[in-house]
């Protein structure tokens, strides 16, 4: 018995990363997975693949995240498939980083528009399903660095500042039917995004982090559990952070 | 055959939660039902699935009134 037996979750960016660990733990407690993803067909595919051998049910779509269309898409795969979407987990993410005064116009833009606007387009299109079943559960995966801030990063983290805000207003607009909305905040976790840092500023993030080490996928994929179950349901609006301590 | 009116009339009922006799032509949902405006944009999306058809946005924000509801219905399915 898993704590989502029978509930269907949709995971933007799914193929890779905290995404792919998010999909296998919602698979692990018995929820029927969609593993968006963008340009990653092949390794979506092995995500599923490792679902299936899991024991649940999933499926690969291709989604651009920052077109409505796309998007419009994306949902209705979700629910001709499995009929309902009681999870949204929007995850999906990129980094253009470039000091403020570099930064070119279209490095901010594409930024925003996945990591901002993707949020906004996807819990839309959700939104209408989830009020008609009176439940729902929207978890929006920001960052430390919305919070704190951090150089050479300011599309980034104006993006990811954004996402708590809008976590915020929609936990209000849609807490009447039934629909919590919560944030994570994942600080410094292990994945091609972060092993992408020299050796050297790594070493120094360490010595920022009270519990010493850098976090894994499964911690963050972990909280998705807890704000996707039961175990949370008188909490909305909030962002959770999972950062070895970085912030507090 | 039930009429325009009925049915919109039953799905308004069902949200709202008001008495029949409440929802009159002239009746605004905001003002007189009681609705808030996710109630609006809920029962858009209702009356959406009971005629099978789509309301756009800019469609949906004119529809104050009970009386507003069924001409756009009827305009839309005459």
């Amino acid at each position: 018995m898993g704590k989502l037996d029978g509930k269907t979750a949709v995971v933007t960016g799914a193929s890779r990363g905290i995404g792919r660990a998010i999909a296998l733990q919602l698979a692990i407690e018995g929820a029927n997975v969609v593993v968006n993803y963008s340009g990653s067909e092949k390794k979506a595919l092995e995500v599923v693949e490792e679902i299936k051998s899991l024991g649940s049910n999933a499926i690969a779509v291709q989604a651009n995240v920052s077109d409505s269309d796309s998007v419009q898409n994306l949902m209705s795969a979700a629910l001709e498939q499995f009929g309902t979407i009681d999870i949204l987990v929007n995850n999906a993410g990129i980094t253009r980083d470039n000091l403020l005064m570099r930064m070119k116009e279209d490095e901010w833009d594409e930024v925003i528009n996945t990591n901002l606007k993707g949020v906004f387009l996807c819990t839309k299109a959700v939104t209408r399903q989830m009020m008609k079943q009176r439940a729902g559960r929207i978890i929006n995966i920001s960052s430390i660095v919305g919070t704190i801030g951090n150089a050479g990063q300011a599309n980034y983290v104006a993006a990811k500042a954004g996402v708590i805000g809008l976590t915020k207003t929609t936990a209000r607009e849609l807490a009447s039917r039934n629909i919590l909305v919560n944030a994570i905040a994942p600080g410094f976790i292990t994945t091609e995004m972060t092993d992408a840092l020299p050796e050297d500023i790594k070493n120094a993030m360490l010595t920022q982090i009270p519990l010493a080490s850098l976090g894994q996928p499964e911690h963050i994929a972990k909280a998705v559990i807890f704000l996707a179950s039961d175990d949370s349901s008188y909490m909305t609006g909030q962002t959770l952070h999972i950062d070895g301590g970085m912030f507090m | 055959m039930t009429t325009v009116l009925e049915r919109v009339t039953k799905v308004i009922v069902d949200r709202l939660g008001v008495d029949e006799s409440e929802v009159k032509v002239e009746a605004s949902f905001r003002e007189d039902l009681g609705a808030d405006s996710l109630d609006v944009v809920e029962l858009v999306m209702e009356l959406e699935d009971e005629f099978d058809m789509e309301i756009s946005d800019e469609d949906a924000e004119k529809i104050g009134t009970v009386g507003d509801a069924i001409s756009y219905i009827e305009g839309k399915i005459s």
